[in-house]
Protein backbone atom coordinates (compact mmCIF):
# COMPACT_ATOMS: atom_id res chain seq x y z
CA UNK A 1 0.00 0.00 0.00
CA UNK A 2 0.88 3.43 -0.82
CA UNK A 3 2.09 5.86 1.81
CA UNK A 4 -0.61 7.86 2.98
CA UNK A 5 -0.42 11.41 2.34
CA UNK A 6 -0.68 13.78 5.32
CA UNK A 7 -0.07 16.66 3.08
CA UNK A 8 -4.39 16.21 2.55
CA UNK A 9 -5.18 16.96 6.10
CA UNK A 10 -5.41 21.07 7.11
CA UNK A 11 -2.75 20.98 10.06
CA UNK A 12 -0.43 17.85 7.87
CA UNK A 13 2.22 17.92 11.11
CA UNK A 14 -0.45 16.90 13.41
CA UNK A 15 -0.15 13.04 12.21
CA UNK A 16 2.89 10.59 11.85
CA UNK A 17 2.81 6.93 10.68
CA UNK A 18 4.82 4.36 12.12
CA UNK A 19 7.06 4.77 9.88
CA UNK A 20 7.95 8.03 11.28
CA UNK A 21 8.10 6.51 14.38
CA UNK A 22 10.28 4.30 13.95
CA UNK A 23 12.81 6.62 12.34
CA UNK A 24 12.50 9.42 14.65
CA UNK A 25 11.35 7.89 17.62
CA UNK A 26 15.22 8.18 19.25
CA UNK A 27 15.78 11.41 18.25
CA UNK A 28 16.59 13.93 21.17
CA UNK A 29 13.30 16.33 20.72
CA UNK A 30 11.00 13.76 20.16
CA UNK A 31 9.24 11.82 23.67
CA UNK A 32 6.79 8.94 22.46
CA UNK A 33 3.67 8.75 24.88
CA UNK A 34 1.42 6.01 25.19
CA UNK A 35 -2.07 6.56 26.62
CA UNK A 36 -4.45 3.07 26.83
CA UNK A 37 -7.61 2.54 28.18
CA UNK A 38 -6.48 -0.12 29.28
CA UNK A 39 -3.90 0.27 32.55
CA UNK A 40 -2.03 -2.62 32.04
CA UNK A 41 -1.03 -2.73 28.57
CA UNK A 42 1.96 -0.67 27.86
CA UNK A 43 3.44 -3.04 30.57
CA UNK A 44 3.12 -5.82 28.10
CA UNK A 45 5.17 -4.28 25.71
CA UNK A 46 5.23 -0.93 23.88
CA UNK A 47 7.74 0.95 21.26
CA UNK A 48 11.16 0.92 22.48
CA UNK A 49 11.11 4.15 24.41
CA UNK A 50 7.82 5.10 24.41
CA UNK A 51 6.70 6.48 28.09
CA UNK A 52 3.55 5.36 29.86
CA UNK A 53 1.29 8.06 30.23
CA UNK A 54 -2.41 7.59 32.54
CA UNK A 55 -4.70 9.76 31.37
CA UNK A 56 -7.15 9.32 34.92
CA UNK A 57 -3.61 9.07 37.03
CA UNK A 58 -1.36 11.52 35.61
CA UNK A 59 -4.24 14.00 33.86
CA UNK A 60 -7.00 14.42 36.13
CA UNK A 61 -6.90 15.95 39.93
CA UNK A 62 -7.28 13.66 42.21
CA UNK A 63 -10.00 16.06 44.17
CA UNK A 64 -12.08 18.08 41.91
CA UNK A 65 -13.73 16.81 38.37
CA UNK A 66 -11.32 18.77 36.74
CA UNK A 67 -7.81 18.33 35.18
CA UNK A 68 -4.16 19.19 36.26
CA UNK A 69 -2.78 22.50 36.82
CA UNK A 70 -0.36 24.45 35.45
CA UNK A 71 2.47 23.68 38.25
CA UNK A 72 1.37 19.72 37.79
CA UNK A 73 1.49 19.73 34.42
CA UNK A 74 4.73 21.55 34.34
CA UNK A 75 6.20 19.08 37.05
CA UNK A 76 4.70 16.07 35.25
CA UNK A 77 6.22 17.36 31.51
CA UNK A 78 9.46 17.84 33.83
CA UNK A 79 9.67 14.09 34.48
CA UNK A 80 8.82 12.67 31.59
CA UNK A 81 12.09 14.66 29.76
CA UNK A 82 10.01 16.95 28.13
CA UNK A 83 10.73 20.51 27.19
CA UNK A 84 8.68 23.49 24.78
CA UNK A 85 10.52 22.68 22.40
CA UNK A 86 9.71 18.75 22.48
CA UNK A 87 7.54 16.80 19.79
CA UNK A 88 5.17 14.48 21.75
CA UNK A 89 3.56 11.43 19.70
CA UNK A 90 0.94 10.38 21.36
CA UNK A 91 -0.32 6.56 20.02
CA UNK A 92 -2.40 4.43 22.02
CA UNK A 93 -5.14 1.29 21.90
CA UNK A 94 -8.70 1.87 20.43
CA UNK A 95 -8.17 3.89 17.46
CA UNK A 96 -6.32 5.63 19.61
CA UNK A 97 -8.87 7.19 22.16
CA UNK A 98 -7.13 8.06 25.07
CA UNK A 99 -3.73 9.34 23.11
CA UNK A 100 -6.28 11.68 21.42
CA UNK A 101 -7.39 12.58 25.14
CA UNK A 102 -4.14 13.59 25.73
CA UNK A 103 -3.01 15.42 23.51
CA UNK A 104 -6.13 17.45 23.72
CA UNK A 105 -5.00 17.68 27.17
CA UNK A 106 -1.33 18.79 26.11
CA UNK A 107 -3.08 20.71 23.94
CA UNK A 108 -4.92 22.98 26.59
CA UNK A 109 -1.56 23.77 28.31
CA UNK A 110 -0.24 25.61 25.05
CA UNK A 111 2.38 22.74 24.38
CA UNK A 112 3.16 23.68 20.54
CA UNK A 113 4.27 20.06 18.77
CA UNK A 114 1.76 17.63 19.30
CA UNK A 115 1.49 14.62 16.72
CA UNK A 116 -0.89 11.86 16.86
CA UNK A 117 0.49 8.27 15.50
CA UNK A 118 -2.17 7.16 12.48
CA UNK A 119 -3.38 3.79 13.43
CA UNK A 120 -1.98 3.74 17.02
CA UNK A 121 -0.48 1.30 19.05
CA UNK A 122 -2.66 -1.64 16.71
CA UNK A 123 -0.73 -0.44 13.65
CA UNK A 124 2.50 -0.89 14.82
CA UNK A 125 1.50 -4.11 16.23
CA UNK A 126 -0.41 -5.48 13.12
CA UNK A 127 2.91 -4.15 11.27
CA UNK A 128 5.30 -6.82 13.81
CA UNK A 129 7.15 -4.29 14.51
CA UNK A 130 9.64 -4.28 17.96
CA UNK A 131 7.95 -4.04 21.49
CA UNK A 132 9.14 -4.11 24.56
CA UNK A 133 8.51 -4.20 28.46
CA UNK A 134 12.03 -1.86 29.43
CA UNK A 135 11.02 1.38 30.87
CA UNK A 136 13.05 4.32 29.87
CA UNK A 137 14.48 6.31 32.42
CA UNK A 138 14.54 9.85 31.09
CA UNK A 139 16.48 12.62 32.60
CA UNK A 140 14.33 15.30 34.12
CA UNK A 141 14.17 18.24 32.24
CA UNK A 142 12.70 21.88 33.93
CA UNK A 143 9.47 22.46 31.89
CA UNK A 144 8.29 25.98 32.57
CA UNK A 145 4.70 26.34 34.31
CA UNK A 146 2.34 27.42 31.94
CA UNK A 147 0.58 30.84 32.39
CA UNK A 148 -2.53 29.63 32.39
CA UNK A 149 -4.22 26.18 31.03
CA UNK A 150 -6.07 27.37 28.31
CA UNK A 151 -9.55 26.16 28.76
CA UNK A 152 -11.28 29.18 27.37
CA UNK A 153 -9.96 28.16 23.74
CA UNK A 154 -10.52 24.09 23.62
CA UNK A 155 -12.61 23.16 26.46
CA UNK A 156 -16.73 23.45 26.81
CA UNK A 157 -18.40 23.92 30.09
CA UNK A 158 -22.40 23.57 30.47
CA UNK A 159 -23.19 26.84 30.14
CA UNK A 160 -20.84 27.33 27.15
CA UNK A 161 -23.09 24.50 25.94
CA UNK A 162 -26.03 26.04 26.57
CA UNK A 163 -25.09 29.00 25.13
CA UNK A 164 -23.93 27.82 22.14
CA UNK A 165 -27.51 25.57 21.63
CA UNK A 166 -29.40 26.85 18.42
CA UNK A 167 -25.64 29.30 17.34
CA UNK A 168 -23.71 26.38 16.50
CA UNK A 169 -23.16 22.48 15.46
CA UNK A 170 -23.17 20.23 18.73
CA UNK A 171 -21.23 16.67 17.72
CA UNK A 172 -22.80 13.47 19.67
CA UNK A 173 -19.46 10.85 18.94
CA UNK A 174 -21.49 8.05 21.17
CA UNK A 175 -22.85 5.26 19.61
CA UNK A 176 -25.92 5.18 18.06
CA UNK A 177 -28.30 3.71 21.11
CA UNK A 178 -26.37 6.22 23.26
CA UNK A 179 -27.53 8.73 20.95
CA UNK A 180 -31.40 7.60 21.22
CA UNK A 181 -31.12 6.84 24.51
CA UNK A 182 -32.34 3.04 24.54
CA UNK A 183 -31.37 1.26 27.19
CA UNK A 184 -28.23 -1.49 25.82
CA UNK A 185 -26.62 -2.88 28.77
CA UNK A 186 -27.46 -6.49 28.92
CA UNK A 187 -28.45 -7.79 31.86
CA UNK A 188 -26.07 -7.91 34.22
CA UNK A 189 -23.84 -4.91 33.36
CA UNK A 190 -24.35 -2.06 35.36
CA UNK A 191 -25.44 1.21 33.19
CA UNK A 192 -22.26 1.70 31.61
CA UNK A 193 -23.38 5.21 31.02
CA UNK A 194 -23.41 6.15 34.70
CA UNK A 195 -26.36 8.63 34.12
CA UNK A 196 -29.95 8.86 35.60
CA UNK A 197 -31.12 10.14 31.90
CA UNK A 198 -30.49 8.60 28.32
CA UNK A 199 -30.57 10.62 25.52
CA UNK A 200 -28.58 13.68 23.57
CA UNK A 201 -28.25 17.39 24.01
CA UNK A 202 -30.92 19.22 21.35
CA UNK A 203 -29.54 19.57 17.99
CA UNK A 204 -26.58 17.53 18.69
CA UNK A 205 -25.16 15.59 15.31
CA UNK A 206 -24.94 11.79 16.19
CA UNK A 207 -21.47 10.98 14.21
CA UNK A 208 -20.20 7.91 16.41
CA UNK A 209 -16.35 8.31 16.67
CA UNK A 210 -15.48 5.69 15.10
CA UNK A 211 -17.22 6.74 11.68
CA UNK A 212 -13.69 8.85 11.35
CA UNK A 213 -11.24 5.55 11.02
CA UNK A 214 -10.88 3.01 8.94
CA UNK A 215 -10.87 -0.41 10.14
CA UNK A 216 -7.01 -0.68 10.71
CA UNK A 217 -7.51 2.69 13.21
CA UNK A 218 -5.76 5.38 10.58
CA UNK A 219 -7.82 8.15 10.01
CA UNK A 220 -10.16 8.22 6.32
CA UNK A 221 -9.25 10.75 3.77
CA UNK A 222 -9.94 14.22 4.24
CA UNK A 223 -12.40 13.46 1.49
CA UNK A 224 -14.07 11.19 3.45
CA UNK A 225 -13.84 12.88 6.38
CA UNK A 226 -15.26 15.98 5.09
CA UNK A 227 -18.23 14.36 3.46
CA UNK A 228 -19.06 12.88 7.21
CA UNK A 229 -18.95 15.89 9.12
CA UNK A 230 -19.33 18.69 7.00
CA UNK A 231 -22.19 17.63 4.88
CA UNK A 232 -24.01 14.38 6.93
CA UNK A 233 -23.35 15.94 10.19
CA UNK A 234 -24.15 19.64 8.92
CA UNK A 235 -21.25 21.07 10.23
CA UNK A 236 -20.74 23.02 7.35
CA UNK A 237 -18.44 25.64 7.52
CA UNK A 238 -19.58 26.41 11.23
CA UNK A 239 -17.02 28.95 13.06
CA UNK A 240 -17.08 27.37 16.25
CA UNK A 241 -18.07 23.65 17.01
CA UNK A 242 -18.14 21.84 20.26
CA UNK A 243 -17.94 17.43 20.38
CA UNK A 244 -19.07 15.63 23.64
CA UNK A 245 -19.70 11.89 24.44
CA UNK A 246 -19.61 9.94 27.92
CA UNK A 247 -16.30 11.74 29.93
CA UNK A 248 -14.43 13.28 26.82
CA UNK A 249 -12.72 11.06 25.40
CA UNK A 250 -14.19 9.65 22.61
CA UNK A 251 -15.08 13.52 21.62
CA UNK A 252 -11.22 14.07 22.25
CA UNK A 253 -10.69 11.96 19.07
CA UNK A 254 -13.02 13.72 17.23
CA UNK A 255 -11.78 17.10 18.27
CA UNK A 256 -8.31 16.41 16.67
CA UNK A 257 -10.45 15.23 13.22
CA UNK A 258 -12.12 18.49 13.19
CA UNK A 259 -9.17 20.62 14.49
CA UNK A 260 -6.12 19.28 13.09
CA UNK A 261 -7.43 16.85 9.51
CA UNK A 262 -10.58 19.29 8.63
CA UNK A 263 -8.98 22.76 9.88
CA UNK A 264 -11.89 23.63 11.64
CA UNK A 265 -10.75 27.19 13.66
CA UNK A 266 -12.68 27.04 17.02
CA UNK A 267 -13.70 23.31 18.07
CA UNK A 268 -14.18 23.10 22.00
CA UNK A 269 -14.42 19.38 23.72
CA UNK A 270 -17.06 19.20 26.68
CA UNK A 271 -15.43 17.22 28.96
CA UNK A 272 -18.11 17.17 31.06
CA UNK A 273 -19.97 15.33 28.36
CA UNK A 274 -23.63 12.78 29.11
CA UNK A 275 -22.15 12.32 32.40
CA UNK A 276 -22.34 15.42 33.46
CA UNK A 277 -25.25 16.41 31.00
CA UNK A 278 -27.20 13.60 31.34
CA UNK A 279 -27.57 13.88 35.57
CA UNK A 280 -27.60 17.74 35.56
CA UNK A 281 -30.76 19.45 37.28
CA UNK A 282 -32.51 21.25 34.67
CA UNK A 283 -30.63 20.63 31.29
CA UNK A 284 -32.96 19.76 28.32
CA UNK A 285 -32.31 16.39 26.47
CA UNK A 286 -33.50 14.39 23.71
CA UNK A 287 -34.38 11.18 23.12
CA UNK A 288 -35.03 9.12 19.89
CA UNK A 289 -32.94 9.19 17.13
CA UNK A 290 -34.04 12.99 15.64
CA UNK A 291 -32.18 16.11 16.44
CA UNK A 292 -34.13 18.00 18.19
CA UNK A 293 -34.67 21.51 18.39
CA UNK A 294 -33.59 24.33 20.38
CA UNK A 295 -35.64 24.64 24.01
CA UNK A 296 -37.27 27.83 24.61
CA UNK A 297 -35.83 30.05 27.70
CA UNK B 1 -31.51 -15.23 46.20
CA UNK B 2 -30.85 -11.58 47.42
CA UNK B 3 -31.01 -13.42 50.72
CA UNK B 4 -27.57 -15.41 50.56
CA UNK B 5 -25.15 -14.70 52.77
CA UNK B 6 -21.81 -13.38 51.46
CA UNK B 7 -18.89 -14.99 51.80
CA UNK B 8 -15.47 -15.17 50.89
CA UNK B 9 -14.26 -18.45 49.55
CA UNK B 10 -10.65 -19.10 51.16
CA UNK B 11 -9.00 -19.45 47.91
CA UNK B 12 -10.43 -16.09 47.35
CA UNK B 13 -9.53 -14.62 50.37
CA UNK B 14 -6.24 -15.21 49.45
CA UNK B 15 -5.89 -13.78 46.50
CA UNK B 16 -7.31 -10.64 48.35
CA UNK B 17 -4.68 -10.88 51.13
CA UNK B 18 -1.54 -11.22 48.30
CA UNK B 19 -3.15 -7.47 47.07
CA UNK B 20 -3.71 -6.15 50.73
CA UNK B 21 0.02 -6.78 51.35
CA UNK B 22 1.59 -4.56 48.73
CA UNK B 23 1.44 -1.04 47.70
CA UNK B 24 -0.69 0.60 44.79
CA UNK B 25 2.38 0.20 42.12
CA UNK B 26 3.24 -3.36 42.72
CA UNK B 27 -0.85 -4.27 42.73
CA UNK B 28 -0.23 -3.31 39.33
CA UNK B 29 2.27 -5.57 38.61
CA UNK B 30 0.37 -8.50 40.91
CA UNK B 31 -2.60 -7.88 38.52
CA UNK B 32 -0.30 -8.52 35.30
CA UNK B 33 0.89 -11.76 37.04
CA UNK B 34 -2.68 -12.69 37.20
CA UNK B 35 -3.30 -11.90 33.95
CA UNK B 36 0.07 -13.84 32.56
CA UNK B 37 -1.49 -17.25 34.44
CA UNK B 38 -4.90 -17.03 32.76
CA UNK B 39 -5.13 -20.49 30.68
CA UNK B 40 -5.94 -20.73 27.44
CA UNK B 41 -9.44 -21.96 26.81
CA UNK B 42 -9.92 -25.26 25.90
CA UNK B 43 -10.08 -26.33 22.16
CA UNK B 44 -13.66 -27.11 22.30
CA UNK B 45 -14.64 -23.70 22.88
CA UNK B 46 -11.73 -22.27 20.63
CA UNK B 47 -14.57 -21.47 17.61
CA UNK B 48 -16.78 -19.81 19.81
CA UNK B 49 -13.96 -17.13 20.42
CA UNK B 50 -15.38 -14.69 18.28
CA UNK B 51 -18.68 -14.19 20.50
CA UNK B 52 -16.28 -12.34 22.38
CA UNK B 53 -15.98 -9.69 19.71
CA UNK B 54 -19.61 -9.26 19.20
CA UNK B 55 -19.78 -6.28 22.31
CA UNK B 56 -21.08 -2.69 22.45
CA UNK B 57 -18.50 -0.33 22.36
CA UNK B 58 -17.17 0.78 25.92
CA UNK B 59 -17.79 -2.77 26.37
CA UNK B 60 -14.44 -4.84 27.49
CA UNK B 61 -14.89 -8.51 25.12
CA UNK B 62 -14.89 -10.91 27.73
CA UNK B 63 -15.53 -15.39 26.75
CA UNK B 64 -17.37 -16.92 29.33
CA UNK B 65 -18.54 -20.24 29.83
CA UNK B 66 -19.30 -22.28 32.92
CA UNK B 67 -19.63 -26.25 33.16
CA UNK B 68 -21.79 -27.68 35.68
CA UNK B 69 -20.95 -30.78 37.76
CA UNK B 70 -24.36 -31.34 39.25
CA UNK B 71 -23.51 -34.55 40.99
CA UNK B 72 -21.02 -32.58 43.07
CA UNK B 73 -22.69 -29.32 43.00
CA UNK B 74 -19.58 -27.41 41.37
CA UNK B 75 -18.89 -25.38 38.55
CA UNK B 76 -16.03 -25.21 36.02
CA UNK B 77 -15.12 -21.45 34.66
CA UNK B 78 -14.06 -21.03 31.15
CA UNK B 79 -13.35 -17.31 30.63
CA UNK B 80 -11.01 -15.64 28.25
CA UNK B 81 -10.49 -12.08 27.02
CA UNK B 82 -7.97 -10.81 24.22
CA UNK B 83 -4.61 -10.07 24.54
CA UNK B 84 -5.04 -6.26 24.10
CA UNK B 85 -7.53 -6.03 27.33
CA UNK B 86 -4.21 -7.52 29.88
CA UNK B 87 -6.65 -5.69 33.10
CA UNK B 88 -9.70 -7.73 31.83
CA UNK B 89 -7.58 -10.53 31.72
CA UNK B 90 -6.29 -10.32 35.07
CA UNK B 91 -9.27 -9.67 36.76
CA UNK B 92 -10.62 -13.20 34.85
CA UNK B 93 -7.75 -14.96 36.43
CA UNK B 94 -8.73 -13.53 39.34
CA UNK B 95 -11.76 -14.66 39.25
CA UNK B 96 -10.90 -18.13 37.94
CA UNK B 97 -8.23 -18.77 40.32
CA UNK B 98 -10.72 -17.48 43.48
CA UNK B 99 -13.70 -19.67 42.27
CA UNK B 100 -12.83 -22.19 39.76
CA UNK B 101 -14.23 -26.09 41.36
CA UNK B 102 -16.17 -24.40 43.99
CA UNK B 103 -20.19 -25.46 44.99
CA UNK B 104 -22.87 -23.76 43.03
CA UNK B 105 -23.31 -21.75 46.76
CA UNK B 106 -20.33 -20.73 47.32
CA UNK B 107 -20.05 -18.76 44.16
CA UNK B 108 -22.96 -17.38 44.74
CA UNK B 109 -22.02 -16.02 48.39
CA UNK B 110 -19.09 -14.09 46.99
CA UNK B 111 -18.89 -10.75 48.12
CA UNK B 112 -20.13 -8.13 45.66
CA UNK B 113 -18.04 -6.01 46.60
CA UNK B 114 -14.81 -8.14 45.57
CA UNK B 115 -13.35 -5.54 43.50
CA UNK B 116 -13.42 -2.93 46.00
CA UNK B 117 -11.59 -5.44 48.95
CA UNK B 118 -8.89 -5.95 46.26
CA UNK B 119 -7.44 -2.53 46.62
CA UNK B 120 -7.12 -1.17 42.90
CA UNK B 121 -9.58 1.81 42.72
CA UNK B 122 -6.78 4.16 43.20
CA UNK B 123 -4.31 2.63 40.19
CA UNK B 124 -7.51 1.12 37.95
CA UNK B 125 -9.88 3.96 38.07
CA UNK B 126 -13.42 3.39 39.69
CA UNK B 127 -14.47 3.15 36.09
CA UNK B 128 -12.49 0.28 35.03
CA UNK B 129 -13.10 -1.96 38.37
CA UNK B 130 -16.88 -2.11 36.96
CA UNK B 131 -15.32 -4.97 34.70
CA UNK B 132 -14.38 -6.95 37.56
CA UNK B 133 -17.81 -6.90 39.25
CA UNK B 134 -20.09 -7.12 36.23
CA UNK B 135 -17.70 -10.30 35.61
CA UNK B 136 -18.80 -11.98 39.01
CA UNK B 137 -22.69 -10.53 38.11
CA UNK B 138 -22.27 -13.29 35.07
CA UNK B 139 -20.75 -15.99 36.55
CA UNK B 140 -23.30 -15.41 39.37
CA UNK B 141 -26.21 -15.12 37.02
CA UNK B 142 -25.27 -18.06 34.88
CA UNK B 143 -25.21 -20.08 38.30
CA UNK B 144 -28.87 -19.06 38.88
CA UNK B 145 -30.00 -19.49 35.95
CA UNK B 146 -28.84 -23.16 35.44
CA UNK B 147 -29.57 -23.92 39.26
CA UNK B 148 -33.48 -22.61 37.93
CA UNK B 149 -33.22 -24.89 34.72
CA UNK B 150 -32.43 -27.59 36.71
CA UNK B 151 -34.46 -27.57 40.06
CA UNK B 152 -37.54 -29.78 40.03
CA UNK B 153 -40.88 -28.56 39.65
Amino acid sequence: MADKDFSQYANPDALVSTDWVAEHKDDDNVVLLESNEDVLLYETGHIPGAQKIDWHTDLNDPVTRDFINEEQFAAFASAKGITPETTVVFYGDKSNWWAAYALWVFTLFGHKDLRLVDGGRQKWVDEGRELTTEVPSPTPTDYPVPAKREDDAWRAFREDVLEHLGKGPLVDVRSPAEYSGEVTSAPGFEDKEGALRGGHIPTAASVPWAKAANEDGTFKSREELEKIYKEEAGVGEADEVIAYCRIGERSSHTWFVLKHLLGYDKVRNYDGSWTEWGNAVRLPIVTGTEKGEVPAK
Amino acid sequence: MTNTEQKMPASLQEIVDEFQAVEDRQRLELLLEFANELPDVPEQYQDRLGEMEQVEECQTPLFLTVEYDDASRTAQLVLAAPAEAPTTRGFASIVHQGLNGLTYEEILAVPDDLADRLGLARTITPLRLRGIRAMLARIKRNVRDHLQQTTPH
